[in-house]
């Protein structure tokens, strides 16, 4: 029906968009390379605690990255134009689920260098895949919605900052949690209480972006 | 504005809180408590910090409130009391951590033992103020009021989780999380609870009494500003 096809419209053009010139891939893919280049030259050999903590501070900086340029960069008139022709309803899924997607491609493409670079891979791998899959639609959905605030805000980057911390600490915690029980291999059962919780909050986001984006959007 | 402010002008309610907090606090240095170990003396603290908190929880459930009656009817008054309340909970909060701190040095040996529960709290006190910086970036006052009730109310979840879900997820020294006994431990005793009752109403009702003068000197302030 309407929305659906609004929303497959509106991803559908964030793609093409970001076909043709690959600006945000481009630049986060950059980011993450260049920062785990870095890591390995400080540290040359990582492992355990400090192999999973590092990968999270990367992720984390790449997410904020990633997301805040969906709203930030958007200019005011293709915004009026958006305005009239779709509703705010699909255009918050649509930037969540293309923002998804985004940050699944980094979180691959990041996980996959850090993991040889560093020459190290957790116990339980697929465990940790599951993790960063998490990790990155947790990400995705509550940057999403920062953003969105932050830009009718209009001062931008430092505002999304200060606004995403709190907020994302108790993200960061079951993640790092969860991400280290793959990484000491320890038994599936014993993460569910923190893959439950990380599903939990992102349906809490989900649900709170679809009440409020409309209230935002009129302006 | 019309407002319809009765409640907040009457004296029966804050006449109350003050007895009951002058009450709490009197009887909370007299009156008998159970011999724990580790809290010894301590324990009195309890009509302190807890109060403290749930102060903090009913000032941030009326701003959300509030928040949300925006919403729904843009209406100045509405905006103007969320923001209010959030400033008298937000220090409520920074008591709470305050007396949470001098508990913990005597009880923990640290003002700052990094406890999960602590750090939560301390976090949770940020998205609020978090809140009040996004309101002094905005200049003007329709938006200002908007953009913060949305961002209040996708805060609130999250503070509640923070306090009350993920410590009791995690290895706590908190009384009631992480494998510690919770209350009971205390043996809130009959003593304990005719103090600690009164003083959680009391503490509520100043913390209210706190809001509503806030509330209604910025609203006069508004009124002189026209």
């Amino acid at each position: 029906m309407q929305l659906i096809r609004e929303v497959k419209f509106l991803i559908g053009k964030e793609l093409l968009l970001e076909w043709r010139s690959k600006y945000a891939l481009n630049g986060v893919v950059l980011y993450v390379v260049s920062t785990v280049f870095v890591c390995f030259l400080s540290f040359v050999s990582l492992k355990g605690v400090t192999w999973n903590a590092l990968f999270w501070i990367i992720m984390l900086f790449a997410s904020i990255n990633t997301v805040s340029k969906s709203f930030l960069q958007e200019s005011k008139g293709r915004q009026l134009y958006i305005y009239t022709i779709a509703s705010p309803t699909a255009l918050i899924i649509s930037k969540t689920i293309y923002n998804v997607f985004l940050m699944l491609l980094v979180t691959i493409i990041a996980l996959a260098f850090y993991t040889l670079v560093f020459d190290y891979v957790p116990q339980d791998m697929g465990l940790y895949i599951v993790a960063t899959i998490l990790g990155s639609l947790s990400f995705s959905t509550i940057f999403t919605m920062i953003s969105a605030i932050a830009s009718k805000a209009g001062n931008g980057g430092m505002l999304m900052a200060i606004l995403s911390f709190p907020v994302i600490i108790p993200v960061i915690t079951m993640l790092i949690k969860l991400s280290k029980n793959a990484v000491d291999g320890l038994d599936r059962s014993v993460s569910l209480d923190e893959i439950a919780i990380l599903l939990i909050i992102n349906v809490l986001v989900i649900a709170s972006s679809l009440l409020l984006f409309p209230y935002l959007w009129r302006d | 504005m019309a407002i319809n402010l009765t409640y907040m002008y009457k004296s029966w309610w804050k006449i109350l809180g003050a007895v009951l907090v002058v009450y709490a606090t009197v009887f909370g240095f007299l009156s008998k408590v159970p011999a724990l170990p580790i809290l010894h003396q301590s324990i009195r603290n309890l009509y302190f910090h807890v109060p403290m908190w749930f102060s903090m929880i009913v000032l941030f459930t009326i701003s959300v409130w509030h928040s949300i009656k925006y919403l729904s009817s843009n209406k100045q008054e509405n905006d103007m009391k969320a923001v209010q309340s959030v400033n008298a909970g937000v220090i409520f909060g920074l008591l709470g951590i305050v007396t949470g701190a001098i508990w913990a040095r005597f009880t923990w040996s640290q003002f700052w033992s990094f406890d999960v529960k602590q750090n939560f709290a301390a976090i949770a006190m940020l998205l609020y103020f978090a809140y009040l910086v996004l309101r002094n970036a905005i200049d003007e006052e329709q938006k200002r009021a908007k953009i913060s009730a949305i961002y209040n109310i996708f805060a609130f979840p999250m503070m509640v989780v923070l306090l009350f879900v993920l410590p009791r997820l995690s290895d706590s020294l908190h009384p009631g999380n992480g494998g510690n006994p919770g209350f009971n431990a205390y043996d809130l005793d009959k003593h304990m609870r005719m103090v600690f009752y009164p003083a959680c109403l009391g503490w509520i009702l100043i913390g209210y009494w706190i809001y509503t003068l806030l509330f209604r000197v910025s609203a006069l302030e508004k009124k002189n500003l026209l």
